[in-house]
């Protein structure tokens, strides 16, 4: 990594401490997360996580090869980062739970990412088995953050049975299609008091800012960057723009309107009687 | 491109001698690959841990008409050959043997799992069919996966060529993968003996198969293998020529039209074209094999016929600095052994 992109990732963290983002006790002043599934070595996982300053990492547990001690993912990983094992090959909520456990056993910490996938073709994640799998771990003294289909009744379930974060999708994993349930996602972030973090389906900086500006308290990214022709430069790029989404959401832009707005008033003489005529 | 999923559409493509064609649907599979797998790569090894075998299948080296020496590894051959296959580095484990029931039973083949788990994080077995029940207590034990094998599912070619034992019934061969899927097991693996039928006929048949237990059975990982037919000692049997163009369309095919399911490319195929077509759809590749009974540690392994012969006798090292040189990662590990509930 060379001294420019290091300067980038200090913005960016520096802008975070101002304004914290909180996950199970932890402040966080990243509000970038990073997958890191899919790359073609494991020393870009650690340039990406260099350039885009990431304090959270989700890492496979089913990947970690914990026999192997050559190139162990774990080596890559800067001693300050958070580890957030994942539950990803888990069917049904009983294999999820007895991964994280087997996670919290093997010394990889108490954050875990619920991931239940109960379809091989779209890989889209079983909410009821989600709920069940956090409410146990949750008790246990877990961290979770479950990645779910955007649901307001399973976000609140989520809540109830103590979830850290929600983390909806926001297009099919992998697909770098970007907010296509954002409707959805927005209902979410208007009712749900624990953060909202846009966990899959963002492709590219300019999605990740979109979630950023309407709300969302983070973005977890893994294939754009994982696949893309520079990964340092785009992981970098993404922390960027949620830097950027985060910062346009607090200022309160004005948004777009359907038709200009009369730069003379037109019913200000009723509240002015001095305007003429 | 995207070919329609028929027969014509399927045939036409694998006729088309345009190297254009090839190329586009090389560029496609390629494209899918990266997005739905990275740039990882899953390794594998079978053992094999014996030839016996009560089918007469007339491609097969080791069907039961055949002079071989027939070998059945005891438990403590099948642990010097787990241990060291395991010091490779391997950690998925394909356990294969014959299609004996008598020889290998479930019994012995649950010995061999009890030996595996001690050695791999992933055991998959490549064994005779058997009923759900039997799936399921091997599945309880520690098997994730299981790969059979349709050969061809042309019926008449079926009969033609499975002219003794228990493989003769199609139907009973068809419905394995069901039963392994309903018996909870994690990943099932299909696949064609290219060469045996009409290629485009067996490929749709294969697809269409597999939609259906994709529509049944969601939760499977499925993966998709096609073994060239090679000619054996002494058979009479001349195979249909799948030439290397046409296999890499056929690998581009499984590719475009089941994006996100596993492909494998054995030792049988020559290490130029491994090393090209882990770029256009294969994602598991099986490294250092031996396809012999006993073939990590018995003393003469040559003096046995194995089953088919290797064209890429490359080591787990080898394999490993090749696939780094192409700026893939090799992934050894797929899955953490929690019991099987």
């Amino acid at each position: 990594m060379n001294i420019k992109s290091e300067r980038l990732a200090d913005t960016v963290n520096r802008a975070g401490q101002t304004d914290p983002f909180m996950v199970g006790g932890k402040v966080l002043s990243s509000r970038f997360l990073m997958g890191t599934g899919k790359f073609k070595n494991k020393a870009e996982v650690r340039d990406c996580i260099r350039a885009s300053g990431t304090q959270v990492v989700t890492v496979a547990l089913r990947r970690i090869d914990l026999t192997r001690h050559e190139d162990n993912i774990l080596e890559y990983l800067p001693p300050d980062i958070t580890l957030l094992t994942n539950t990803s090959g888990a069917r049904n909520a009983a294999e999820a739970v007895r991964l994280a456990r087997l996670a919290r056993e093997a010394g990889y910490g108490t954050w875990v990412k619920i991931e239940v996938i109960n379809d091989s073709k779209y890989l889209l994640p079983d909410n009821a088995e989600t709920v069940k799998a956090t409410e146990i771990l949750a008790k246990e003294g877990f961290t979770v953050l479950p990645y779910i289909l955007p649901d307001l009744n399973i976000a609140r379930a989520l809540v109830q049975a103590g979830a850290a974060t929600v983390m909806p999708l926001g297009s099919l994993i992998g697909s770098n299609q970007g907010l296509r349930v954002k409707d959805l996602i927005q209902i979410l972030i208007a009712e749900i008091d624990i953060p909202v973090v846009v966990d899959a389906g963002i492709g590219s900086p300019s999605q990740a800012c979109e979630a950023m500006e309407m709300g969302a308290d983070a973005v977890l990214v893994n294939t754009a960057v994982a696949t893309a022709g520079n990964p340092a430069g785009l992981a970098q790029a993404f922390a960027l723009a949620i830097q950027a989404g985060r910062q346009a959401y607090l200022s309160q832009p004005p948004g777009p309107r359907p038709f200009a707005k009369a730069s003379s008033p037109l019913t200000e003489f009723l509240y002015n009687e001095s305007t003429a005529s | 491109m995207k070919p329609l999923l028929s027969y014509e559409s399927i045939q036409s493509v694998l006729k088309d001698t345009s190297p254009g064609t090839t190329e586009a649907l090389a560029q496609e599979a390629a494209a899918l690959t990266r997005q739905y797998f990275g740039r990882t790569m899953s390794l594998y090894a079978p053992i094999y841990l014996s030839n016996h075998c009560s089918s007469f299948c007339t491609y097969c080296g080791f069907n039961n008409r055949q002079k071989i020496k027939r070998i059945k590894l005891s438990l403590t051959e099948i642990q010097n050959e787990m241990r060291q296959v395991s010091q490779t580095g391997i950690e998925n484990i394909l356990l294969l043997t014959g299609e004996s029931y008598a020889m290998t039973p479930i019994s012995y083949l649950q010995d061999a799992v009890e030996a595996a788990r001690g050695h791999f994080t992933g055991i998959s077995l490549e064994v005779h069919p058997m009923e759900t029940d039997e799936y399921r207590a091997l599945y309880r034990q520690g098997v994730d996966g299981i790969t059979v094998y349709q050969e061809t599912y042309n019926r008449k070619r079926y009969q033609e060529v499975h002219l003794g034992g228990k493989k003769k019934n199609y139907d009973y061969r068809l419905g394995t993968p069901e039963r392994a899927a309903r018996a909870g097991m994690r990943s099932i693996s299909l696949g064609i003996l290219l060469g045996l039928g009409d290629t485009a006929e067996d490929l749709l048949a294969l697809f269409q198969h597999l939609r259906s237990l994709e529509k049944n059975y969601p939760a499977v990982e499925y993966s998709l293998s096609f073994p060239r037919l090679r000619q054996i000692k002494g058979q009479g049997l001349a195979p249909q020529t799948i030439d290397d163009i046409a296999f890499t369309k056929i690998i581009c095919l499984a590719r475009i039209f089941f994006p996100r399911v596993g492909i494998n490319l054995s030792t049988r195929e020559p290490p130029r074209l491994r090393d090209h077509l882990i770029e256009c759809g294969v994602t598991r590749m099986s490294a250092g094999s031996k396809t012999s009974v006993g073939g990590y540690t018995l003393a003469d392994p040559s003096a046995q016929d194995p089953q088919f012969d290797i064209q890429d006798n490359r080591s787990v090292d080898d394999i490993l600095k090749m696939l780094k040189q192409r700026d893939f990662d090799p992934v050894f590990t797929d899955w953490r052994p929690i019991p099987n509930i």
